[in-house]
């Protein structure tokens, strides 16, 4: 769990990490704390896996993976958490879950996202993870992502044209 | 809007800046040194990437699960007729994170962040009594692999 700092610290940093010279600094000054604090604490959540990087999130489709796809597996229980570990090794799965099933509408229980600069990338991409799993398939699927509806530091955009929220430059 | 190509310093600064990120007094100069380049040239570049939406955001990246928050995904069967009106809906709520349409007979994604796993189960509830349509929740059970690593050229 988290500390009352570590909670003021994960606030602080919501939108991410100021783009200063020493943001280190400015998250302190924020909190009332020295930088050395701050640095120290997230060396500490690093090690202790609660932040998992520091870094930069990129938008797939503006880096030219317009085909977003969602492959969903129904995969043997017995089998699915060590074919889970196969799939999420690929280089071309970006998240990889064992999910609950909703029967009768919903068969698949192994997620694994895969992302194409086409869609003919993203299903040779799924080829690739049916063939891994091989005979324990069941059945399977892709849904492909149309629209983004909602995304952390874009605005809902009212038409496919991602809109964009000026952030993290306030204090330069 | 899709498909832009990149500059190449841009390319080199993102591969670097995907994780490593310096923990000293001034990280943009050190990655800037790493890469030849100017600490404001790397300020400047990575302000213009999140300015752009080439980024969707630069810093520390939570587990929030073991924070003791939740995330749950959730889709729905929304008839197309009513899309972009519950889309509406579902995005007004403040716990919604990410929403996607996907094409499938379940076309809305969604996924909830909440400080607890109780008050996900609550959002799910309150989305199915504003839409009038079952929420199916898919909790993970298991995580396998998480990093979104895509090559930039």
């Amino acid at each position: 769990m988290l500390s009352a700092f570590d909670r003021r610290l994960v606030a602080a940093t919501q939108e991410g990490l100021p783009i200063v010279r020493r943001p280190y600094d400015a998250i302190g000054a924020e909190l009332g704390v020295s930088a050395e604090s701050v640095r120290e604490r997230f060396a500490g959540m690093l090690r202790e896996g609660l932040v998992r990087r520091i870094g930069a999130v990129p938008n797939p489709y503006r880096l030219g993976y317009v085909a977003n796809g969602m492959t969903v597996w129904d995969v043997d229980d017995a089998l699915v958490d060590a074919i889970g570990e196969k799939v999420g090794a690929l280089a071309c799965v970006s998240h990889c879950y064992r999910r609950p099933r909703r029967l009768p509408e919903w068969p698949y229980n192994l997620f694994a996202m895969v992302h194409g600069r086409s869609r003919a990338e993203a299903e040779r991409a799924a080829l690739q993870i049916h063939c891994l799993i091989g005979d324990a398939c069941r059945s399977h699927d892709i849904l492909y992502s149309s629209r983004v509806l909602k995304q952390p530091g874009l605005r809902p955009p009212a038409d496919p044209t991602i809109a964009v929220v000026p952030r993290n430059t306030a204090s330069k | 809007m899709m498909g832009s190509t990149i500059d190449p310093v841009d390319a080199l600064l993102l591969h670097r800046l995907h994780g490593d990120f310096p923990l000293s007094e001034r990280p943009f100069d050190d990655v800037a040194r790493e890469l030849e380049l100017s600490e404001s040239e790397v300020l400047d570049r990575l302000g213009a990437l999140l300015d752009s939406g080439m980024l969707t955001r630069f810093g520390p990246l939570y587990q929030h699960e073991r924070a003791g928050g939740a995330f749950v995904l959730a889709a729905m069967q929304v008839p197309e007729a009513r899309f972009d009106a519950v889309a509406a809906m579902v995005n007004e709520l403040a716990e919604v994170a990410h929403n996607y349409r996907r094409e499938h007979r379940f076309n809305m994604w969604f996924v909830i962040a909440c400080a607890c796993p109780d008050l996900a189960d609550t959002t799910c509830r309150r989305i199915e009594q504003l839409t009038g349509l079952t929420v199916f929740a898919f909790p993970k059970e298991k995580e396998f692999f998480v990093e979104l690593r895509l090559a930039v050229e």
